[in-house]
C-alpha cells in the first residue's frame, strides 16, 4: 500500500516535535473517590491508597509506551480526584493533613509527578469539611511534594465568596511561610479559581469533578513552539493571515493530543475524557507564549497592543483546535504563566510587564494570575484583593479565572525566586502598596451579577 | 473509525534525514531486513544537499518488537552519520488528515 501522506507532511510533523518542542504537557487520570467516602480517617486513607494506585498502576507504562510508538514526548502524567473535602467531610485539619500525605505516597508509588485535587469547592459557602481542607492547606502543602490544591471562591451563577477570598490570602500567606525555606514553593502548588472547570488536566487546578465517571483520561497539549515559528513565516501578512497560521497549527498540535488521549484510553481501558486546547508554556527557550505576541510586533510582551496580540492568539487557538478533537474542555486558551514563560519572565526584568497588565490580560485568556511572585511582606488583605479582582472578571465574564500567587517570604521587589524544573523562576512583582483591607473583609458574598440570570 | 485497527497498528514510517553519500539506504534497508520488516513504500528526494528519505513499512512479522527496532535503526543511523526515525504511521495520518 502506497504512503497516504507527502513526505513534506511528514518532515513538518518530526520538525514540529525535534525542533519546536511540540510535546503532549499531561495525560491526566481522573479517578473518583466517592466510593472511598465514610469511616474512620484511617480506613478512609487505605481505600483512597488502594484505589488511586490500582486505577493508576499503569498509567506511567501506557504513558511511556505511547511516546514511543509515535515518537512524541508526553512530559507528565498525572493524576487528578474528587476534591477530597467532599470524600472527608467532617474530619479534623489533622486529619486532612494525613489525607494529602496519603495522596503523596500514591502519587509517589504510581510514579506521577502531581497529583490534584485536595480541593474545595466553597463559591456560595463553607461546610465544616471545607473549612477543615482549607485551614490543612498551608500543612498539607509543606509536608507533601507532589500534592497539589485548588479552591473554587466564585461562579457566575453563586457569584463571589468573600469571606473564602479573605480567608484565601490568609491561607497563602501561612503556605509561603510554612515554605519559606524553599521561597515559598508551596504557594505554587495551590490555585484559588473562579468557574473552576472539572476536567481540567493542568496542574495545579486539576481535580476529578461530581458530573465524571469513575475514571477518566484527559489530555493537555502544549507547543507555543510550535505557533511561533508559524507566526514568523508571516512576517508582514494581516490579521487574517495571521490568525489564519495559528488556527492550521493549532489544528495540528491538538490532533496529537487526541490521538494520545485516545491512544491511553484504549491502552488502559478508561474512557477518553477531553482535550484541553492550551498553549502552555515551559521556561525552555522558544516555548514562550510572551515570545508569540512579540513576533506579531510588540516590541516588548505587556506594552500597549499586548491584550489585543493575545486575545487574537487565544481565539485562534480554540478555533483551530476544537476542530480537531471530539471533545474539547478544561481550560483551554494559552496560558500566561511568569514564572514558566521565558518571555514573560524577561519581559518583567526589562520593566514592560506588570501585574496590572497581567490582570488585563486574563480578561481575555484562560488563565489568570498565574505563578507571580509578590515581596513577602504583601499583607494578606493585598492578596485577598487580587483574589477578588480576578474573581470578578472570571464572574462576569462567564470565564474561567484563577490566581496562583507567591508572596515569597523575605523577598522583595526585583529579586528573584527559584523554584526550579517546570516551574521555572519568577522575578518579585510590584503590588501596589495601597490597602484594600476595609474593602476584603466586609464579609458575606458580592452577589451573583446579571450574567447569572439566563434562564 | 478505523483507530488501532490491527493493519494499521503495524505500519510504522522510516524516515531518514542526512548528508547525502554512498550508502544510506543500503544500510538502513539491511536493518530492516534482518528483522524481517517488509518495506510497503520507499521515497527519496535530494533538498539541497541532504537526502531525504521516508519508506512506509510493515513490522506484523518483525522478529522483535518496535521498541527495539527503533533502536536498531536509530544506532545504525548513528554508524552512518545521518538521522534515522521511526514512528506509527497514526502520528501523520492523525495530524495531517481529518
Amino acid at each position: 500500500m502506497p504512503l497516504s501522506f507527502s513526505s513534506s507532511e511528514i518532515y513538518e510533523t518530526i520538525r514540529m516535535v525535534q525542533m519546536e518542542n511540540l510535546d503532549i504537557r499531561t495525560i491526566t487520570m481522573g479517578i473518583s473517590l466517592r466510593d472511598c467516602a465514610g469511616g474512620k480517617p484511617g480506613r478512609l486513607r487505605q481505600r483512597v491508597y488502594d484505589k488511586i494506585c490500582r486505577c493508576a498502576q499503569n498509567l506511567v507504562q501506557t504513558g511511556v509506551e505511547i511516546e514511543q510508538d509515535f515518537g512524541i514526548p508526553i512530559v507528565n502524567k498525572r493524576i487528578s480526584v474528587t476534591p477530597v473535602a467532599l470524600i472527608a467531610d467532617g474530619y479534623s485539619p489533622e486529619d486532612f493533613v494525613q489525607l494529602a500525605q496519603t495522596l503523596d505516597r500514591a502519587a509517589e508509588t504510581t510514579g506521577v509527578n502531581f497529583l490534584g485535587g485536595f480541593s474545595a469547592l466553597v463559591h456560595k459557602g463553607m461546610t465544616a469539611g471545607d473549612a477543615s481542607l482549607i485551614s490543612a492547606i498551608p500543612s498539607a502543602l509543606s509536608t507533601t511534594e507532589r500534592v497539589c490544591s485548588s479552591v473554587n471562591v466564585a461562579t457566575t451563577k453563586a457569584g463571589i465568596n468573600m469571606d473564602a477570598v479573605a480567608l484565601m490570602g490568609r491561607i497563602i500567606k501561612e503556605t509561603a511561610a510554612l515554605t519559606a525555606d524553599r521561597d515559598g514553593i508551596g504557594c505554587a502548588k495551590l490555585v484559588v479559581f473562579c468557574n473552576v472547570p472539572e476536567d481540567n488536566p493542568f496542574m495545579a487546578g486539576a481535580f476529578h469533578g461530581v458530573g465524571e465517571p469513575e475514571c477518566v483520561i484527559n489530555v493537555g497539549v502544549s507547543g507555543p513552539g510550535v505557533v511561533l515559528r508559524a507566526i514568523q513565516k508571516h512576517p508582514g501578512a494581516d490579521f487574517g493571515t495571521l490568525a489564519t497560521a495559528i488556527k492550521q497549527t493549532a489544528f495540528k498540535i491538538t490532533r496529537m493530543g487526541e490521538l494520545v488521549g485516545r491512544a491511553a484510553s484504549h491502552k488502559l481501558g478508561v474512557p477518553f475524557g477531553i482535550v484541553d486546547l492550551s498553549l502552555a508554556p515551559t521556561p525552555a527557550i522558544g516555548d514562550s507564549v510572551a515570545d508569540i505576541l512579540e513576533a506579531m510586533g510588540l516590541e516588548r510582551c505587556g506594552t500597549h497592543g499586548t491584550t489585543a496580540a493575545l486575545a487574537l492568539l487565544n481565539d485562534a487557538v480554540k478555533k483551530g483546535g476544537a476542530m480537531a478533537s471530539s471533545y474539547v474542555g478544561g481550560l483551554s486558551g494559552a496560558f500566561i504563566p511568569v514564572s514558566e514563560d521565558a518571555g514573560m519572565i524577561a519581559a518583567v526584568e526589562a520593566g514592560a510587564l506588570s501585574l496590572d497588565k497581567l490582570e488585563a490580560m486574563t480578561c481575555v485568556c484562560s488563565v489568570g494570575l498565574d505563578m507571580i511572585a509578590v515581596p513577602g511582606d504583601t499583607p494578606s488583605e493585598t492578596l485577598a484583593a487580587i483574589i477578588a479582582d480576578e474573581a470578578a472578571i472570571g464572574m462576569i465574564n462567564g470565564k474561567t479565572t484563577a490566581v496562583r500567587i507567591i508572596p515569597a517570604p523575605g523577598k522583595k521587589e526585583g529579586d528573584l525566586v527559584e523554584f526550579g524544573g517546570l516551574l521555572g523562576r519568577a522575578p518579585v512583582m510590584k503590588v501596589h502598596p495601597f490597602g484594600a483591607a476595609a474593602f476584603v473583609t466586609r464579609g458575606g458574598r458580592i452577589p451573583a451579577p446579571l450574567q447569572a440570570l439566563t434562564n | 473509525m478505523l483507530l488501532f485497527a490491527d493493519d494499521q497498528d503495524n505500519r510504522v514510517i522510516v524516515t531518514v534525514l542526512g548528508k547525502d553519500k554512498v550508502g544510506i539506504i543500503a544500510g538502513v534497508t539491511g536493518v530492516l531486513a534482518q528483522v524481517n520488516a517488509n518495506i510497503l513504500d520507499i521515497s527519496q528526494t535530494i533538498m539541497q544537499e541532504f537526502l531525504v528519505m521516508v519508506m512506509l513499512v510493515d513490522i506484523s512479522r518483525c522478529h522483535v518488537d518496535f521498541g527495539t527496532l527503533k533502536n536498531l535503526l536509530m544506532a545504525k543511523g548513528e554508524e552512518i552519520g545521518v538521522q534515522v526515525n521511526a514512528q506509527h504511521e497514526e502520528v501523520f495520518r492523525f495530524m495531517h488528515r481529518i
